[in-house]
């Protein structure tokens, strides 16, 4: 008999519920991310008894966040315009944060691939191997892209600062 | 910031660079959670629903299934491991949802107040099986303010030499309170012991013996 230890998913909430929603902001701006988290832990729920018992928390969780990510771009896609393929530039869903806020805008400026290859990598502290996984390509690829993505945002940030000031 | 705060391993893109995308206004994730649990209730996903409630004798957990309340559970015992229980027993599908436990709670501090003397809220007995399951429905009709002896708990359930299994029924009562085991004292009057400790026993004794 397999040593079955799963815990309550109510632990699972708790460990990992700021960092999906951190990852969910960082990818479909904070105006959907409150839905897309709410529909990442729903799944989640549904599909948990089935979860191999030792397998990695946070990994599924960020790749339920990432498909129902893209269910909401490709909603929302719908409603703003009738383009078929999202090109790999300029996302319409990076969504400005509060006012007064740069970040966000530089952050929704960096290609949609780069925004979710840095939050997958630096706000959920996945390794590229499981980011390559939930992207596809290989995770060479996925290093280079958040590579390039970071180097983008301090370009970006460097031309204009954040005017909430930043520590 | 929260205690679950990992802005600590966030990396190049943490709080130097873009503190917006790390903080989490307070409030925010608790609104989240209860409307996760709201809507994991009507989609019927949800398997066990907890909430912590306060009562003189510590906080109570109480967890029920869509049939009734499955355990109620003193501080002791430790809530952490009673939930792990359920997940490894029952499901693991368990969430924090307050409202589906709103009528057991008014329940328990109307009991508490003096103002109640039985409990109306349907049970869910799956933790228990055989014979202490046999013991649990029996306990389940001591009336408020009554007291049986183990002897006379093993002679009613047609069993009089099982006074041991009819103690060690009572010491894993999974609904203490509701399912009054602290009704059941020692052939000589002494209390015998209890899942919530033995204060807990005597001051649910007094507060039935209370005019």
């Amino acid at each position: 008999m397999v040593m079955d230890t799963k815990q309550p998913f109510e632990k699972l909430v708790e460990l990992h519920g700021a960092t999906v929603l951190r990852v969910c902001r960082a990818v479909v701006g904070p105006g959907e991310a409150d839905d897309v988290w709410q529909e990442t832990f729903l799944s989640a729920l549904r599909a948990y008894p089935e979860l191999p018992a030792d397998a990695n928390h946070e990994a599924w969780l960020v790749t339920i966040a990432h498909r129902r990510s893209l269910d909401s771009v490709r909603a929302a896609g719908r409603r703003a315009m009738p383009v078929g393929e999202m090109p790999d530039g300029r996302s319409p869903l990076g969504n400005p944060g509060p006012d007064g806020d740069g970040v966000w805008d530089q952050v929704a400026r960096l290609p949609d691939k780069q925004r979710r290859v840095i939050a997958y990598r630096y706000l959920a502290d996945l390794p590229f191997a499981d980011i390559a996984g939930i992207l596809g390509g290989t995770p060479a690829a996925a290093r280079r892209s958040a590579a390039d993505g970071l180097k983008k945002l301090r370009t970006l940030m460097a031309e204009t600062p954040p005017q909430g000031g930043t520590p | 910031m929260t205690s679950t705060d990992r802005t600590s391993r966030t990396g190049p893109v943490d709080l130097a660079f873009a503190p917006h995308l790390t903080a989490i206004e307070p409030g925010a994730l608790h609104r989240l959670r209860s409307a996760l649990a709201e809507t994991a209730t009507r989609e019927g996903v949800l398997d066990i629903a907890y909430r912590i409630v306060d009562s003189p004798v510590g906080q109570l957990l109480l967890a029920a299934t869509d049939r009734g309340l499955v355990r109620v559970a003193y501080e002791r015992e430790d809530h952490d491991a009673v939930l792990q229980q359920l997940a490894e027993r029952l499901s693991p599908r368990i969430l924090e949802a307050p409202a589906r436990l709103g009528s057991a709670a008014a329940q328990l501090d109307e009991y508490f107040a003096g103002r109640r003397r039985g409990f109306d809220v349907p049970l869910d007995l799956s933790l228990s099986a055989g014979f202490r399951r046999t013991v649990i429905q029996h306990l389940e009709g001591i009336p408020f303010g009554v007291t049986e002896s183990y002897t006379e708990v093993a002679r009613a359930v047609g069993n009089p030499k099982a006074v041991r299994a009819v103690g060690t029924a009572c010491a894993t009562n999974p609904l203490p309170v509701v399912v009054p085991c602290h009704r059941v004292l020692r052939s000589d009057g002494s209390l015998g012991g209890y899942i919530g400790g033995l204060e807990a026993k005597s001051a649910l004794l007094a507060l039935e013996a209370a005019p």
